[in-house]
């Protein structure tokens, strides 16, 4: 490791000799960049300028178009899918794939790790950039090669161990030796931290710090305000699609409130339907749950969570991408997801043993999942099938369906629910997403459930079939049924929820009651520590 | 005319194979100069591929659920094997010694099930491993020899046919008998189910396109029924294959257990994450593989009338090619029963006409694969075209 150098403030961007052009230091111009997703206007005329040499901070709420800028960037969305112009060094650029990107000098890397866990580090980083002569690999070279590399980036490990056994955290640096390899001059981040924990995360930034020193320039993406503060020099911030406003961090004095502000900063008139509240007593209850992560062991991914749904409540948990709350929700039920799970539940003040999903659904607990696609639907089916699926006994004598009750209970629930389809015999993979929330949401009220538990439930979804689904949550809670539910769109959850417990890093940070609830005050307990 | 129409339209696949099996009968009945179709071939048609169409239907259900099985042939060896030993070496009653055999097919299923299931080795290897050991396990158990023969009760069970009425007939009047009382139970429950539906109010198809579909069928099996007739009437195991093909096609289409396996085949984290018990459901497909290819093995070594440690070589990859000309998917979750028989009677006409009109076994493999090929190929396309 590179000491215990600390992070100072005043470090100023060091420019390279010899730049291009003197009155010009940019080393990056995108100039309205719009690009369109069928039905998504996913981004609308974003600007951004990084200047030479500075650390970038990129900054929005979740779907706020940061990723879908720099896969732009980078020539994932190769040139011709997006309008719009590109400058690199002052030069136009109209890149057709990642290929050609790096090799300007461009690299990105992603949340999610892209390293091939059964070769070695050596490998996954010469990947697709062997070191060869006629095809012909040359180890020794590539070895020595890793080698440099990895001491730039201050991983003390053997070339040849292989990726996947190493942690997270020095998967990221080798990602980063990655594209040092590529002889780096803008390098992307996209959430870097997000899965490291403290140490590992104030390396990385130091290593930035570092990479400054030497001329790179990089772009960050984080949703970590603390980290942000500590390493950007400047700050563009995007809302919907658009670029709000670029800050520059040292001379403009920005404060984190500040950044919050220019995040969360719109109107939320009539996107939420009207709701009279008709809270009852307590339904649901978990007391001191605690998961562990199914592969690292050691790893608490839930910690020491207690809260309680009340009948006709909507209770909502906030928090950041990998704060737990998908693992928290599967983890109750039935022990979908964890191992070593501690704890209790409580229905009604009866405690329940849950150990696996049909049990869950027996108790009256429904889990609407945010992956749809992979987590909810049987794409091949039909809309009846998937709607009757998870509670066919209740249309089934002797363990016989009845497909003619089938099809009265899936056509009842099209037309309660508005799904928009010719009719139920429809393959549910040929459905809007919009309509295929609705599927999954009648095959959940179908099971006849107490508390239903919806994680994203409007994630990609247009704005009117989101206040549709808001309307029939509304309704399931005014029937009496306790509902958590799990959003990134803090609109959402306050346009939504009577209360909202916030989530950081396995743990519950704060609870906060509608009447006090703001963008500003979630955010702050999703950054702070419990 | 516009509901018939995208009746069709909508089993596409189905109708595609049945007319793809119309015409290659009608094909080879013509190279043949109709001997194809005589009684005496149709019979035989029907005996040789009898157990080809029992492991079909067990192989359905695993390659719904997403997974494959290679070592049926050799269970099915394994099994003929140590019934031979039990009934030939030590005289025992062939009812018992059936019942036990059909255990052992249990035991190496859920054998091969746990692997599969619980451990979460991938089906290919547990079962390509269960294809080399039990055919170990067979000649080790035969000592490399041939064990035969066995009892005319036992082999009844293949190459049997049903009793007669007391005196002399021109024609096998039981069989025919068997023919109206199945074309009257057919109309029976297709009546029964319109009247359901009309009282739902669902859509029912239009009046003379449903007798039509009625009378094409009673005909069907009447007229097939008489082909038999004319010469040894119904044979056991197509007594015994027809209870399978409707006891099977009533689990997977209209019980919970069924669709489960649908589901499990068609996403499996969607269908745990619904209450299925995915790990429970893999299980017992595979114990049902194993009973399925252990009654296959009974039916080959009775028609054999020996045990021998050659038997079964092959018979997997003949039940899974009839599964995948049958429309199944192999990523799982797609497959009928009668689509698996439809497949398995396309291999079994098509290698029965090739030898009638003297084409050798050369051609015989080339001209099977290509039409397994083109098969599966015609299928996606329908599937691109229609999504």
């Amino acid at each position: 490791m590179r000491g215990g150098r600390q992070v100072r403030r005043e470090i100023r961007p060091s420019y390279f000799e010899g730049l291009v052009t003197a009155t010009m230091n940019d080393i990056l111009e995108m100039r309205n960049i719009t690009k369109t997703f069928p039905g998504v206007k996913a981004l609308g005329n974003v600007n951004l300028k990084v200047k030479e040499g500075e650390i970038h901070a990129l900054m929005g709420e979740n779907g706020a178009g940061k990723s879908t800028l720099m896969k732009v960037l980078s020539g994932v969305y190769p040139h011709g899918s997006y309008e719009g112009d590109i400058l690199f060094n002052g030069t136009v650029c109209e890149f057709r794939s990642i290929r050609h990107s790096e090799e300007l000098g461009i690299v990105i890397i992603h949340q999610e790790l892209a390293l091939i866990p059964q070769l070695s580090i050596a490998e996954n980083i010469f990947l697709g950039n062997e070191q060869a002569k006629r095809g012909i690999i040359d180890w020794n070279e590539t070895t020595i090669r890793t080698r440099e590399l990895l001491r730039k980036v201050g991983l003390s490990e053997n070339p040849n161990t292989e990726a996947g056994s190493i942690g997270v955290g020095k998967q990221q640096l080798v990602e980063i030796a990655k594209a040092l390899s590529k002889k780096v001059k803008l390098l992307i981040l996209d959430e870097p931290t997000a899965a490291l924990n403290e140490e590992d995360s104030e390396n990385l930034l130091r290593l930035m710090l570092a990479f400054k020193e030497q001329g790179i320039t990089s772009i960050i993406i984080s949703h970590k305000l603390n980290e942000i503060m500590k390493v950007a020099d400047s700050i563009t911030i995007l809302r919907d699609g658009h670029t709000i406003e670029t800050l520059d961090v040292r001379a403009d004095r920005i404060t984190e409130e500040r950044i919050i502000r220019g995040m969360v900063g719109r109107d939320l008139t009539h996107r939420y339907p009207e709701r009279e509240p008709k809270i009852g007593g307590t339904l649901f209850e978990a007391k001191h749950w605690t998961v562990y992560h199914p592969l690292q062991s050691d790893r608490k991914v839930v910690d020491d969570v207690s809260f309680e749904v009340k009948r006709g409540e909507i209770v909502g948990i906030a928090g950041l991408m990998g704060a737990g709350r998908t693992e928290l929700a599967m983890s109750i039920f039935g022990q979908a997801y964890g191992k070593r799970i501690s704890g209790q539940l409580f229905k009604e003040g009866q405690e329940l043993k849950l150990t696996d999903i049909s049990q869950a659904i027996k108790a009256g607990i429904a889990y609407v999942t945010e992956d749809r696609k992979e987590y909810g639907l049987i794409l091949m089916d039909d809309i009846k099938r998937n709607t009757t699926l998870a509670n066919l006994k209740h249309i089934s004598k002797w363990f016989v369906v009845d497909d003619n009750r089938e099809v009265i209970e899936a056509e009842g629930f099209r037309s309660r629910m508005k799904i928009k389809t010719p009719s139920i015999h429809q393959k549910t993979g040929n459905l809007s997403g919009g309509n295929q929330q609705k599927v999954v949401l009648s095959k959940w009220m179908f099971t006849g459930p107490d508390l239903l538990i919806l994680d994203e439930p409007t994630r990609g979804i247009d704005v009117g079939a989101k206040f549709e689904i808001y309307t029939i949550i509304n309704e399931l809670a005014d029937q009496g049924k306790g509902i958590l539910m799990i959003s990134s769109e803090l609109p959402e959850l306050l346009g939504m929820c009577d209360r909202v417990y916030v989530m950081n890093e396995g743990r519950f940070t704060g609870v906060v009651p509608r009447s006090e609830a703001s963008q500003e005050v979630l955010m702050k307990y999703m950054t702070s520590r419990g | 005319m516009a509901t018939a129409l995208r009746a069709i339209r909508g089993n596409v696949r189905q109708y595609g194979m049945i007319m793809a099996l119309i015409f290659i009968m009608l094909l080879f009945q013509f190279l043949s100069d109709g001997i194809l179709l005589k009684p005496l071939n149709i019979t035989n048609l029907i005996l040789q591929n009898s157990y080809i169409l029992i492991l079909a239907i067990g192989m359905l259900l695993v390659i719904i659920t997403g997974h494959i099985d290679l070592s049926v042939g050799s269970v099915a060896a394994f099994v003929g094997a140590v019934s031979a030993i039990m009934m030939v070496n030590h005289q025992m009653p062939f009812p018992i010694a059936m019942v036990l055999s059909l255990l052992i097919g249990a035991a190496v299923g859920a054998w091969q099930g746990f692997w599969v299931a619980y451990v979460r080795i991938p089906s290919f290897i547990v079962t390509l491993a269960g294809m080399l050991l039990f055919r170990g396990l067979t000649m080790l158990v035969l000592d490399g020899k041939s064990v035969a023969p066995f009892s005319d009760g036992f082999r009844s069970m293949s190459t049997g046919f049903i009793p007669n009425l007391p005196g002399e007939w021109s024609l096998h009047m039981v069989t025919l008998a068997a023919g109206i009382v199945l074309s009257m139970l057919y109309v029976f429950m297709e009546w029964r189910a319109r009247l359901v539906q009309k009282r739902y109010q669902f859509e029912v198809l239009a009046m003379p396109l449903y007798a039509a579909k009625l009378i094409a069928i009673v005909v069907v099996i009447n007229l097939f029924t008489y082909v038999l007739a004319s010469y040894k009437g119904l044979p056991n195991i197509l007594v015994l294959l027809l209870a399978l093909v409707a006891v099977y096609t009533f689990v997977m289409r209209k019980t919970i257990m069924g669709r489960h396996i649908y589901a499990l085949g068609g996403n499996e984290k969607a269908a745990k994450l619904s209450g299925v018990k995915t790990k429970k459901v893999t299980f017992w497909v595979f114990v049902n593989m194993g009973v399925m290819a252990a009654l296959a093995g009974l039916v080959f070594a009775a028609r054999l009338n020996a045990a021998t440690p050659k038997a079964g070589v092959n018979f997997e990859l003949d039940a899974i090619a009839a599964v995948f000309i049958g429309g199944a998917s192999a990523s799982g979750g797609v497959g009928t029963v009668i689509g698996a028989i439809i497949g398995g009677l396309v291999m079994g006409v098509m290698n029965n006409g090739m030898s009638l009109i003297g084409l050798g076994i050369d051609y015989q493999q080339g001209i099977k694969g290509l039409v397994l090929l083109l098969a599966v190929a015609f299928d996606l396309y329908n599937k691109n075209k229609s999504s």
